[in-house]
């Protein structure tokens, strides 16, 4: 009789270790994986610190021109008025209306935000 | 020509006469629990991609004479007998040739699941919508997977208690990692007998995960620990979203090879998400090809649903076991949430432990939900899919070990 052929009618306690054994199976997969996935993650964050420290001393010679950019939207920097909203809230509502338009949020005039409360 | 027995043999071989057969009634019952089942999936939107087509399966299948699937073939082809055709031929040994020369159509579609073909399709579809970013970010989240797993093997021990044999009560089990490919993969592999009742169960607790984990949640941790806000974690590099599903694939593959299939097609699909080359195959693994094995999946598992197999004690034992793995899956993620709330200094909101069952990405919407229910301005999202992905990996592995245990 094969091993696989004897756990066809497992006793309780054949089937309590499976079970043990199963749950810890995957831990240490999963341990593994998580040391595996860590050091991926630091290799990957040093060389991109290396790359980094690598161009910035060649910046200051060639200094990019400062863009030009666009003037905001009169009235939204400062005076958006929010009522009962978080400005977190608020900021992500800019930013999915702008995505939506196509168009740069400092493009864009927000007079008020005010939750609807539901009744 | 004698017209009252021509119509005479008309209505004896039409699929009413088999109504009135010994057991047509019980096909009566199971139309009518195909009917019930589209009425969840289209009135109530209860996962209706699958079980639309699911439920419909099962309505075909248990049209007495329609003839499109057949139980008895797929019996003799797993227990390697001989099988009789209705035409009396004897087939000594059944392949997937013969299946497709004497089976229905419900028979053809059915070697894909048999061959493990669709189950492996549909993780290629998820791994091409899965966003790793967030597990890249906090890997720690790969143990909140892990812990959500216990479900799987609790109601695996529970099965055993109630009599299953090792390789049934591990398909049952399976349904607590709450990922309907990995269920239908490893069913059909150890136990294909249950493969609708398994099926069934883990497709209607994934839809209803909304209901069955907010309870748990709430029973598990406190209030102060629902209120935790997390702090945004670091950016995750595209080089190190391609690197992930290749060493994925390579590490777990050796460390449990039965996991091929599974993990080699979900690391394969989040490749071409990820490299930036391949948007093309990312575009129609996750659309085109997602949906036209959705059909072939959803129809061929409903066709098992065949009523002398599925009205059993068996249905109700799996249906009641499929609930306990769900919720103890949940809790088990849930503890996992609460000793990293303890280790991390409370940092970690143990909300995000119940996404580590798979179901992506409903799992997270609760923990999302949940998380906001009790601050307003919590945003656990994206720090629940770190535990939600990681859970779907998990689930491959615990499959993986327990096809390599009863396999």
């Amino acid at each position: 009789m094969g091993v696989n052929e004897a756990l066809v009618h497992p006793s309780v306690a054949t089937g309590a270790l499976v079970a043990v054994l199963g749950y810890g199976v995957v831990f240490f997969g999963i341990c593994l994986l998580l040391i595996v996935v860590t050091v991926m993650g630091k290799v990957m964050m040093n060389s991109q610190k290396k790359k980094a420290e690598a161009t910035a001393p060649a910046a200051p010679e060639a200094p990019a021109p400062a863009p030009v950019e666009k003037p905001a939207a009169k009235g939204t920097a400062g005076e958006l008025k929010l009522y009962d909203t978080d400005p977190r809230d608020a900021a992500l509502i800019m930013a999915i209306t702008a995505h939506k338009l196509g168009k740069p949020v400092n493009e864009l005039r927000f007079r008020s935000i005010k939750e609807v409360k539901e009744k | 020509m004698n017209i009252l027995d021509t119509l005479g043999k008309l209505a004896a071989e039409s699929g009413f006469a088999g109504f009135l057969a010994a057991g047509g009634w019980k096909n009566l019952i199971m139309i009518a629990i195909a009917c019930v089942l589209l009425y969840l999936g289209i009135v109530k939107k209860f996962e209706p991609l699958l079980l639309v087509g699911i439920a419909f399966g099962c309505l075909l299948t248990n049209l007495p004479g329609a003839g499109l699937y057949h139980l008895d073939m797929w019996d003799a082809y797993v227990a390697g007998t001989p099988y009789t055709t209705a035409a009396g031929e004897v087939i000594e040994h059944l392949t997937f040739t013969t299946v497709l020369h004497e089976g229905g159509l419900l028979d053809v579609f059915y070697i894909g699941v048999k061959a493990g073909v669709y189950p492996s399709l549909i993780f290629m579809g998820v791994g091409a919508m899965t966003d790793f970013g967030p597990l890249l970010a906090y890997p720690k989240s790969l143990l909140l997977g892990a812990a959500a797993q216990l479900g799987v093997f609790v109601a695996f021990f529970g099965a055993i208690l109630l009599g299953f044999t090792g390789p049934e009560a591990a398909s049952i089990g399976i349904i607590g990692g709450a990922d309907g490919p990995t269920a239908i993969f490893l069913t059909t592999k150890l136990a294909p007998q249950l493969l609708g009742p398994i099926a069934i169960a883990a497709y209607s607790y994934m839809a209803l995960i909304p209901m069955i984990q907010p309870p748990i949640m709430k029973l598990m941790t406190t209030p102060a620990m629902r209120t935790v806000k997390m702090e945004q974690r670091r950016e995750v590099s595209k080089t190190e979203k391609i690197v992930f599903p290749i060493v994925v694939s390579a590490f777990v593959i050796l460390l449990l090879p039965s996991t091929a299939p599974l993990i080699g097609c979900l690391m394969l699909g989040n490749l071409f998400r990820e490299c930036g080359v391949t948007d093309r195959l990312s575009d129609t693994v996750q659309n085109a090809m997602m949906n036209i094995v959705t059909i072939f999946l959803a129809t061929s598992v409903g066709a098992t649903m065949v009523a002398e197999r599925f009205l059993s004690l068996s249905t109700i034992k799996i249906v009641v076991l499929g609930l306990v793995a769900f919720a103890i899956s949940t809790a088990g993620g849930l503890i996992g949430g609460r000793i990293m709330y303890r280790l991390s200094g409370g940092k970690i909101n143990p909300l995000i432990g119940s996404a580590g069952v798979s179901a992506v990405p409903m799992a997270a919407r609760v923990s999302q939900d949940v998380g906001r229910k009790y601050n307003k301005t919590n945003f656990l999202l994206m720090h629940a899919m770190g535990p939600n992905v990681a859970g779907v990996i998990g689930s491959a592995i615990a499959a993986g070990f327990l096809l390599s245990v009863f396999g």
